[in-house]
């Protein structure tokens, strides 16, 4: 069988998020990077896992990203998979990764196709929809438990109020989230192996953006705490009820 | 035109849903165009109150195989009916089923998307979508580039309008793929709020110090009709179930009213949980960084200050 692993490189959980260039920027002044934790801890290992069933399985990662993202993809490398490709490119547009994520996947004749749900920084969801789309693949999202039997992968997923689980047909791709895989960190084996595994880099392929950024703001800033005496909760239903109106 | 999919889930037409079609009918009259719902499958709803959230036409494919989700026959539908009844734009709550389906519809029309809207485009100059982004630490505007456009509206963020009238339905005829996926196990939780679709929600940390103390919490969440959610370690050491799991590695939600308690507000938990409308914190250190981030605080012993609270609650039900 052969994976594919999509990875993004993200700001850490608790990286200042501030902008730069008239707000038109994120500031990565700073910033400490990793991978997408929806990529890393379900999709990736899971991967893994299953490799460790069947060794016979072939894991290729793919980023899009410039040259900055080559830390992010070697660490995913020392946790595992076999190589990974890197297109040359730091678009945010959605449209545009997935198309270039797409043209790799066609190319590769994966058998399973792996996302994170989300990333933490555009939480936008979108890139395993629009790859299956445009590889006219199934896909099942939100994944929280994926097997497979031969050509048969057998996947639970959420959904509104509970849980399902299907049955599809392989190529198939799904999007990953908490309960596929146990987390796990790259031992030093791992990261020495990492280093002479194949990074391949690729030019982006001809694809058009859809959208553009045109500025970022922050929230603003909450007006303070009312604090209220635990004694007097009388009073904290009163303000939820008359002041706030949210009871 | 402005078409908008209808979710639905055990035969009823979802909350979100209706948000968006109220987000909807207001980007419609924005436009200056019309406006319809779209809905798939079979559901109990009278479909022609759709217009009372502001839908002027109700587009229908009637079909028992759709109650189920398949991303691939979903989109392609949704792509061929937005096409024959010429709408340009396609809105989607931001809900588990429409974050599988928008961007796929998305690639089929050709269409710009942005997810994870929160509010009303700006069409003066263009058509400007505002997102949530980082974790709901900031919003970015999004210019969407192509004729073509897909939104999914996040919920809890468009309030649901009332309109005077009723929609005319009709239904669709559009041959429906086989579907490549086979359902053999639906587990829902019984009695339960979704928390995605809760407006009030009551949460509990490692302040609780162990499983067999939930019943305070519970008894608060059942006097106001609450879900509950949990930080992250309550679920990684299962003392409560994983889709209660809020924070940056777990659901995102905005209710009304997230009421937390025993939980610092560490910073991946508050990015899940920011765009709650009104924070209550009960913490027993004044120092809880959850605190900046509250709206009402109550600085005490959870043990203490959660009974009064829940007894504070039901009496002012019984004198409302
Ligand atoms: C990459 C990454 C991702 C993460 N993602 C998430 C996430 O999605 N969601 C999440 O929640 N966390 C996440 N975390 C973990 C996060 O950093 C915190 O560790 C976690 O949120 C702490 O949970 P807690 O507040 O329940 O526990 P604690 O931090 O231990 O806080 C317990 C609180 O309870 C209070 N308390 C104790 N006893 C009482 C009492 N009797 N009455 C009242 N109050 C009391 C204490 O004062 C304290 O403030 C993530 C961490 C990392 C590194």
């Amino acid at each position: 069988m052969k994976i594919l692993v999509c990875i993004s490189k993200t700001p850490d959980t608790t990286a200042k998020i501030a902008f730069t260039e008239g707000n038109t920027k994120f500031d990565e002044n700073g910033v400490q990077w990793i991978i997408n934790p929806y990529d890393e801890w379900y999709a990736l290992v899971r991967a893994i896992e299953l490799k460790e069933k069947d060794p016979s399985t072939i894991i290729h990662l793919v980023t899009v990203g410039t040259a900055d993202a080559e830390p992010i993809i070697r660490k995913a490398l020392a946790l595992g998979g076999d190589e990974a490709i890197r297109i040359n490119s730091n678009s945010n547009d959605s449209f545009f990764v997935a198309k270039q994520l797409a043209t790799v996947a066609k190319e590769g004749n994966y058998d399973l196709i792996f996302t994170g749900k989300e990333t933490i920084d555009y939480n936008s969801a979108s890139i395993g929809s629009m790859l299956s789309a445009l590889l006219d693949m199934p896909f099942v999202s939100l994944a929280n438990k994926f097997d497979c039997d031969g050509n048969t992968a057998t996947v639970r997923r959420e959904i509104e109020g509970g849980e399902e689980t299907c049955e599809v047909n392989l190529p198939v791709v799904i999007s990953c989230q908490k309960g596929m895989a146990e987390q796990r960190i790259p031992n030093m084996r791992g990261i020495m192996a990492a280093r002479t595994k194949p990074l391949k880099v690729l030019e982006p392929f001809e694809a058009s953006a859809t959208t553009s950024i045109k500025k970022f703001d922050t929230p603003p800033a909450k007006s303070g705490v009312k604090l209220i005496d635990p004694a007097n909760m009388d009073e904290l239903v009163r303000l939820l009820k008359e002041e706030a109106k949210v009871i | 035109m402005v078409i908008v999919y209808i979710d639905q889930a055990d035969h009823q037409i979802k909350k979100s849903s209706l948000e968006a079609m109220s987000y909807g009918a207001a980007l419609a009259k924005q436009l200056g165009c019309e406006v319809a719902a779209l809905v798939l499958g079979t559901v109990q709803d009278n479909l022609a109150d759709l217009g009372k959230n502001g839908a002027q036409k109700v587009y229908h494919l009637k079909n028992e195989s759709l109650n189920t989700l398949d991303v691939k026959v979903h989109s392609s539908l949704i792509a061929t009916a937005a096409k024959n009844v010429n709408a340009n734009v396609v809105v989607f709550a931001h809900n588990i089923n429409g974050k599988a389906i928008a961007p796929a519809v998305s690639v089929k029309l050709e269409a710009g998307i942005v997810t994870g809207a929160s509010s009303l485009p700006n069409t003066e100059n263009g058509f400007v979508v505002t997102k949530t982004v980082f974790s709901g630490k900031a919003f970015a505007s999004i210019q969407i580039e192509t004729p073509n456009k897909v939104i999914a509206i996040n919920q809890n963020s468009f309030g649901i309008v009332n309109y005077d009238h009723n929609a005319i339905v009709e239904e669709l005829n559009i041959p429906i793929p086989a579907s490549s996926i086979k359902i053999t196990k639906v587990e829902k939780v019984e009695g339960e709020i979704p928390l995605t679709e809760a407006s009030l929600v009551v949460s509990g940390g490692r302040g609780l110090k162990g499983p067999e103390h939930w019943g305070i919490l519970l008894d608060l969440a059942k006097s106001l009709g609450a879900a509950t959610a949990c930080s992250r370690p309550v679920s990684d050491s299962d003392w409560r179930p994983h889709h209660e799991h809020v924070g940056q590695t777990g659901i995102q939600i905005a209710p009304n009213l997230y009421i937390a308690i025993g939980i610092s507000g560490a910073i991946q938990h508050l990015a899940g949980v920011n765009r709650s409308k009104t924070i209550v914190v009960i913490n027993k250190d004044p120092e809880a960084p959850f605190f900046k981030a509250a709206d009402y605080g109550v600085v005490g012993d959870a043990f203490e200050v959660v009974p009064t609270l829940t007894k504070a609650i039901l009496k002012m039900k019984s004198t409302a």
